[in-house]
């Protein structure tokens, strides 16, 4: 047994040698989480401003044109045009000069003071449908607000209902907020399994896994001294990452931090397992390369991070309960986020518990077998 | 416009190159070098590693300017338009550019693509060149799926495709075995004496440069000498001898004292004896308290042991490398050490390892010898527990490697083919890694490692990483790293495969001293002088066991030729012939 600990000890500590002496290859665990973790932050964001739009006014009335500078006004949008003629509408929207065009109909202002409800037609270029149903729900509530605050002035009674909304948890609705925290789950998963699928191949590669297997080591002590190397790199990763979040970004952070490593530990392992299932197949190098490409993409495709798991076909959605990032993505916003207790997060830990459960040993298994 | 053909189509002149080292030293690669191969003639290269032969090649192809000096291939001054030279040249460098996923047919038209060589010509000289090549056979393999002197022909195939005016060879024959190499040769040989090729060769293998028409000796970036291969072998007239060894003494072992003696520069064991070159002719007298049976018997020279005499000269005296064990193990000559019996492997329809049987008993140095694919790796994948064995029983140890538990192999060492310890890591840090595998701690870890730095004269790299040592020294430090746990048993795959000549001397030198201790030596080799140290030897050819004993009993399986006694080498391929030709191999074809 201590023999067995003292063996899985020198081929940790040779792992975390290789990974850690050339300054390249340390460089190259720190540099692009930084890096992914800074695109992302500023890159990949819903919010909009300057939003190009042009506006058709048939009435020309002082409510119409109140009602265009309150949507100048908002910083969202940017007037590129005054239109004069339906026909032209087409023009801006083809040539993608315009993402709305806001038609104000003859009538708009009578309405007003006649206490209907005027309509104002909005079109919008649905080729970039997000960006566009960002858009509208923006300019429906620049209307509805206009509609009110007009009434008020006028004397009339006000609106029969008022809807506020406030967003929990991330009351500007930034997608930032949103975004950075689920990067630590996605930049560890696809380092962390990459690491542990190409360490094993290298080996193979380089001749030195025979060397490796003639020794007393066993198949699992084998992959007890690749997992946790990879755990360890997993989890600093993480933490950069965190550091980002809280030191560039300042987003501020809801949780405990145990609870949090608590979660990134379970997940860690189960990516590991993942890589290291990946590994036991890959020949080389190279189908270790891809082999994890292959899993990572849909891995991240299927978390819930960038389309809902709800809206997903059901047999998708079935997969996705196999999903490492899933769980992990869900675990670092609810406890960045919400502060989320471990009574709350409990199915989620249960569900890596239950993952890390049947990819490891199915990993040792291979690796037994594969090496039989 | 085109030159034409000198009549040296080689000339170089004083010429030199260095590099620098990422460590900051700066290696002298060619130290004023200066050579002409004539036209229509074979001008090898000889030296051991790192003596510049491949930097010399590179620099004739225009693939790498010179520092200083003159240099005129072809005609053309390289430096003035390399792209001239390589137009009209063709360099076969030692690891040439196949593609291993595409088939012999394919490989060859892509290069005849990528030469512009239009389809009139292409009918002229693809069957010119299956002929040669004896290719014909496998144009639909794919070129991943051939043996080591197999990929070499088709390499040369390639090279030749556009009919070069000179052709360059950087160590051609280096991992491919004998028969194959004897082919290639003949090519080569052919190409020069009946197609009037200029062809210039490296090597690192002395009996090849025997049959060249001019030979550069180079060491260290420096021409020994050079002349016609008579030249440099009458540098030891009247210094060889042959030795008769004392009834119950390898020849290896009277070898290996003979090698520490002063004023002997080489000792090899050849046909049971042993052959001597002295730093002085004549000088018998030193080998006189050996025990030697009778008086020396003076031999003529051969090309190894000029060079042997011109290399004396810069390098001084050959390395001390005898070693010594901690706790030397006893030796019951009837113990069994390696036991196999009718050990079979299949891989899908193929059978690579065929009812092989032999036993190897302590202490004993057992050599398994073959041509390339002939099943010696598979068996000995299958004696280390590398690969599970599809029928038939294996013991090593007295176990069973694949199902035994992990504590069983403790007891063997095994150093592979390629060096496959951490080029990353220095020389400490893998031998620390090795020692911890082997369950060695405290004191008696740092005891071994320091017992291996100081045998293997590995000091001085401690902190190296193990990838930028030189050749020789990785592997020392793959041996090492083996002995470290002082197993019972020691398996070397390949271990001499592309070691120059001083090398080889050294690992045996070592070898030779562990069994004198009592560990049980396995090797494979396709040097066939080298299984003159060995005790016993198998031979496989398709998997197959064709022969087995002591190297002298495999000798007398060839006629002895113009009274000459035959060699390993000639006892080898009389062995497979027979053995292919036979009415029972009908199934053993040149490829396995």
């Amino acid at each position: 047994m201590l023999d067995s600990l003292l063996r899985i000890f020198a081929l940790i500590r040779k792992e975390l040698l290789a990974i850690l002496k050339d300054p390249k290859s340390r460089a190259s665990l720190i540099v692009p989480p930084i890096m992914q973790c800074l695109v992302f932050g500023y890159a990949a964001t819903y919010d909009l401003d300057n939003v190009p739009y042009a506006v058709l006014d048939h009435d020309r009335s002082a409510a119409s044109r109140a009602l265009v500078a309150e949507l100048d006004g908002s910083g969202v949008f940017t007037r590129v045009a005054t239109l004069r003629r339906t026909g032209e509408i087409a023009d801006y929207i083809d040539a993608k000069r315009a993402l709305l065009v806001l038609t104000i109909d003859r009538g708009f202002e009578r309405g007003l003071y006649a206490g209907t409800v005027p309509k104002v037609q909005v079109i919008a270029d649905g080729r970039n449908s997000n960006t566009a149903g960002t858009a509208l729900g923006y300019i429906n509530a620049i209307a509805v607000a206009f509609g009110n605050e007009w009434r008020e002035r006028q004397g009339l009674a006000g609106p029969a209902v008022q809807v506020t909304v406030r967003a929990w948890y991330n009351p500007n609705l930034e997608t930032r907020w949103n975004m950075i925290p689920s990067m630590i789950g996605m930049i560890t998963m696809m380092m962390t399994m990459m690491l542990t699928a190409m360490s094993v191949a290298r080996e193979r590669e380089e001749g030195t896994f025979d060397q490796l297997l003639v020794t007393p080591f066993r198949p699992t002590e084998i992959m007890i001294g690749k997992a946790l190397p990879a755990m360890m790199v997993g989890v600093m990763q993480s933490t950069l990452i965190l550091l980002v979040a809280q030191l560039w970004f300042q987003i501020p952070f809801a949780g405990t931090y145990p609870m949090l490593y608590m979660g990134l530990v379970l997940f860690v392992t189960a990516s590991v397992g993942i890589g290291l299932f990946i590994s036991s197949i890959a020949a080389n190098m190279q189908q270790a390369m891809i082999g994890s490409f292959v899993l990572v993409m849909p891995f991240m495709l299927l978390s819930g991070l960038t389309a809902p798991v709800g809206n997903m076909p059901a047999a998708l959605q079935y997969f996705t309960l196999i999903n490492p990032l899933r769980y992990a993505i869900s675990i670092t916003h609810q406890v960045y986020l919400e502060g989320a207790g471990i009574a709350q997060l409990l199915p989620e830990l249960l569900a890596l518990v239950a993952i890390a459960a049947v990819t490891l040993p199915f990993a040792a298994w291979m690796f037994r077998h594969r090496l039989a | 416009m085109i030159a034409p053909t000198p009549t040296s189509p080689v000339s170089v002149r004083d010429i030199y190159k260095a590099f620098r080292r990422k460590t900051g030293e700066t290696v002298k690669a060619l130290d004023g070098v200066s050579f002409e191969a004539k036209a229509a003639t074979l001008t090898a290269l000889v030296g051991p590693d790192g003596a510049g032969k491949t930097t010399l090649l590179r620099l004739i192809s225009g693939l790498m300017a010179s520092d200083a000096g003159e240099l005129e291939v072809v005609g053309v001054k390289v430096a003035a338009d390399p792209q001239a030279v390589q137009d009209r040249i063709g360099y076969m460098p030692q690891k040439f550019g196949l593609y291993e996923d595409l088939s012999v047919q394919e490989n060859l038209d892509l290069y005849t693509d990528l030469h512009g060589i239009s389809a009139e010509d292409r009918k002229a000289i693809y069957p010119r060149l299956m002929e040669m090549t004896q290719l014909g056979r496998f144009r639909e393999r794919l070129a991943g799926k051939l043996s080591g002197g197999m990929k070499q022909k088709l390499g040369l195939a390639c090279t030749l495709v556009r009919s070069p005016e000179l052709l360059l060879l950087d160590e051609p024959t280096v991992g491919v075995d004998p028969l194959s190499r004897r082919e290639l040769w003949e090519i080569v040989l052919k190409l020069v004496r009946e197609e009037g090729l200029t062809v210039v060769v490296s090597t690192a293998y002395l009996d090849e440069a025997e049959r060249c028409d001019h030979a550069v000796v180079m060491h260290a970036g420096k021409v020994l000498a050079q002349g016609s291969p008579e030249d440099v072998t009458a540098e030891a007239k009247g210094r060889t001898f042959i030795l008769a060894v004392p009834d119950g003494m390898p020849a290896r072992s009277l070898q290996a004292r003979l090698f520490q003696q002063h004023g002997v520069i080489d000792a090899v064991p050849e046909a049971g004896q042993v052959r001597v070159v002295l730093a002085s002719a004549g000088d018998t007298a030193s080998l006189a308290p050996n025990g030697a049976k009778d008086a020396p018997r003076p031999v003529p020279p051969r090309f190894e042991d000029g060079f042997m005499v011109l290399f004396h000269a810069v390098a001084g005296q050959a390395h001390r490398n005898a070693m010594t064990l901690d706790r030397p193990q006893s030796v019951d000559p009837n113990a069994i050490a390696v036991e196999v019996h009718d050990l079979v492997r299949t891989f899908g329809d193929f059978t690579a390892v065929d009812h092989v049987s032999f036993k190897v008993r302590k202490g004993e140095i057992y050599g398994l010898l073959g041509p390339n694919g002939a099943g010696k790796s598979t068996t000995f994948r299958m004696l280390c527990g590398l690969l599970p064995a599809s029928n038939g029983t294996l013991r090593v140890a007295g176990a069973d490697l694949r199902t035994s538990r992990a504590e069983a192999r403790q007891k063997l060492g095994y150093v592979a083919q390629q060096f496959s310890l951490y080029g990353q890591l220095s020389v400490d840090e893998n031998l620390d890694f090795f020692a911890s595998a082997y369950g060695l701690r405290g004191r008696r870890k740092a005891d071994r490692v320091a017992w291996a730095k100081r045998q293997f004269e590995l000091d001085q790299f401690s902190r190296l990483p193990s990838g930028q040592l030189p050749g020789g020294f990785k592997q020392r430090l793959a041996m090492a790293a083996a002995l470290l746990h002082e197993p019972e048993i020691l398996f070397l795959d390949e271990a001499t495969s592309g070691a120059d000549p001083m090398a080889r001397r050294e690992f045996w030198g070592r070898i030779t001293s562990l069994s004198e201790q009592g560990v049980t030596v396995i090797v494979t080799t396709h040097f066939m002088e080298e299984a003159e140290y060995c005790d016993r030897i198998v031979i496989l050819d398709a998997g197959r066991n064709l022969a087995e004993g002591t190297p002298a009993e495999i000798r007398s399986h060839a006629a002895a030729t113009g009274g000459e006694e035959p060699t390993m080498e000639d006892a080898f391929i009389a062995i497979v012939e027979k053995s292919r030709n036979g009415p029972a191999a009908q199934t053993a074809g040149n490829a396995a």
